[in-house]
């Protein structure tokens, strides 16, 4: 047990990371707070790919004459692009909570589905 | 060693993020632990990503966020769930754990240099990227030519995000021009 | 907050300082860490400062939302017409080797900082973009 998580440890912290992300995607009701999970969330994944790049002896992926042995550096290229595309995609996130922030005065989606149902029942009208 | 203890951290900082009442708190813990990222890439050797994260992750995320709040109510206001609602997002959280837990036990140990990751394409890349493109940094001669077409389509997703975000945002104005 | 002589000038002096260290992350792409994405966003938030410590409409009439509008389609631009110079030329999509260089290797290396132009361009232009959409006060 011992040895398995000291060969693995990085993998188990991801996910403990990655549930941390994903309780608060699921759990909580504030629409900024499920954006933080999400945050949390993808920066999980790309540690979990930027753990499996690394070997023993290895040195950062740019060419010099001293080096024993390179990590690996496809993973890296991947996450180097998933980080930008990731800001972006919490960009437009961002943008739809603005939005439904002045459609219903709130991003608390407990009181959202309340104002949902009032107008479903015909007794609220915009 | 330091790098345990940068993990233990995050994972404290990721706690913190998602508890805090104050949703600027909770911004600016994740900004920290954005940073704190960074920090665990250095130490893995990932640089190019590591000036990504403490570039974007840290700064112009928690930025976009910050500006979003100015625009709304601070703090967060929820009703905690009742009865069984209450316990049933830590179930899902605690079954999906195990599965990933015991899927780990199949991961070739870290830093192991015979994983299979690191005997397909990579080692091509390694040797032949410095006499054939000229570059001396393995990652960006991946990013830029062995994977340009992936590249090309990661900037069409900014790209795109770009317009989504002018989309739902703009308004056409009479005093804009 | 915009009214803070120490805050205001501090920023100013050091907004020159960014726009160079992100032409220097830009053009150390292949010898250093760095490239195309770090130096956009590097570029774009030496304007989120001036909008942040002087004032949004300042920073907008250094960056126009004409120019930004047109520059992300830009930038995306010189990615894939780079990739079609090279059809042209006889290659395939984004081989840069063929274009004419002389050597396959100075082809190489001269498509890749082409396309990181690209890439660096776009993505400045995106983040100015999202951070003044985002930043939009109800009443401008």
């Amino acid at each position: 047990m011992i040895d398995f998580i000291a060969a693995k440890y990085n993998y188990l912290i991801c996910v403990c990371l990655m549930m941390i992300g994903f309780y608060a995607v699921i759990a909580k009701q504030n629409l900024m707070k499920k954006i933080i999970g999400l945050s949390i969330f993808q920066t999980s994944v790309f540690l979990f790919y930027i753990s499996m790049a690394k070997v023993t002896d290895g040195t950062a992926p740019i060419v010099w004459e001293g080096a024993v042995r390179y990590d690996n550096p496809l993973p890296h290229v991947l996450i180097l692009t998933a980080i930008v595309v990731s800001v972006s995609t919490t960009a437009v996130a961002i943008a739809l909570m603005i939005n439904i922030y002045k459609a219903y005065g709130t991003i608390e989606d407990s009181k959202i589905r309340e104002i949902e149902a009032g107008e479903s029942g015909g007794s609220v009208s915009r | 060693m330091i790098n345990l203890m940068l993990l233990l951290f995050l994972v404290v900082i990721a706690i913190a993020a998602i508890q805090a009442k104050d949703l600027l708190n909770s911004i600016m813990y994740l900004s920290v632990y954005s940073l704190f990222m960074a920090l665990v890439w250095t130490e893995l050797n990932a640089v190019d990503v590591a000036f990504t994260e403490a570039a974007v992750g840290a700064g112009v995320s928690g930025v976009f966020m910050i500006a979003a709040l100015t625009r709304m109510n601070r703090f967060e206001s929820s009703r905690e769930r009742t009865g069984l609602g209450k316990y049933f997002p830590m179930a899902v959280v605690a079954v999906t754990a195990a599965m990933l837990f015991y899927a780990t036990v199949d991961m070739p140990a870290y830093m192991d240099p015979e994983a299979p990751i690191h005997k397909h394409v990579a080692p091509y890349y390694i040797e032949h990227s410095e006499h054939e493109t000229g570059s001396v940094n393995i990652v960006t001669s991946v990013l830029a030519s062995y994977r340009g077409f992936d590249t090309l389509g990661e900037t069409s997703v900014v790209f795109t995000a770009a317009i989504s975000v002018i989309l739902l945002l703009r308004r056409r104005d009479k005093n804009e021009k | 907050m915009k009214n803070d002589v120490i805050l205001r000038t501090v920023a100013r002096c050091m907004v020159p300082f960014i726009l160079l260290f992100a032409f220097y992350v830009q053009a150390h792409g292949e010898i250093s860490p760095g490239g195309g994405f770090q130096a956009g966003v590097i570029f774009a938030s030496a304007f989120i400062l001036i909008a942040l410590a002087v004032g949004k409409e300042k920073a907008r009439e250094k960056f126009k939302q004409k120019i930004s509008d047109f520059t992300c389609s830009l930038g995306l631009m010189i990615y894939a017409g780079i990739g079609f110079i090279t059809i042209l030329f006889g290659g395939l999509f984004l081989e840069y080797g063929k274009l004419p260089f002389g050597s396959a290797e100075k082809g190489n290396h001269l498509g890749m900082i082409g396309i990181e132009l690209g890439v660096g361009i776009a993505v400045a232009s995106v983040m100015v973009t999202i951070f003044f959409e985002i930043a939009r006060k109800e009443d401008d």
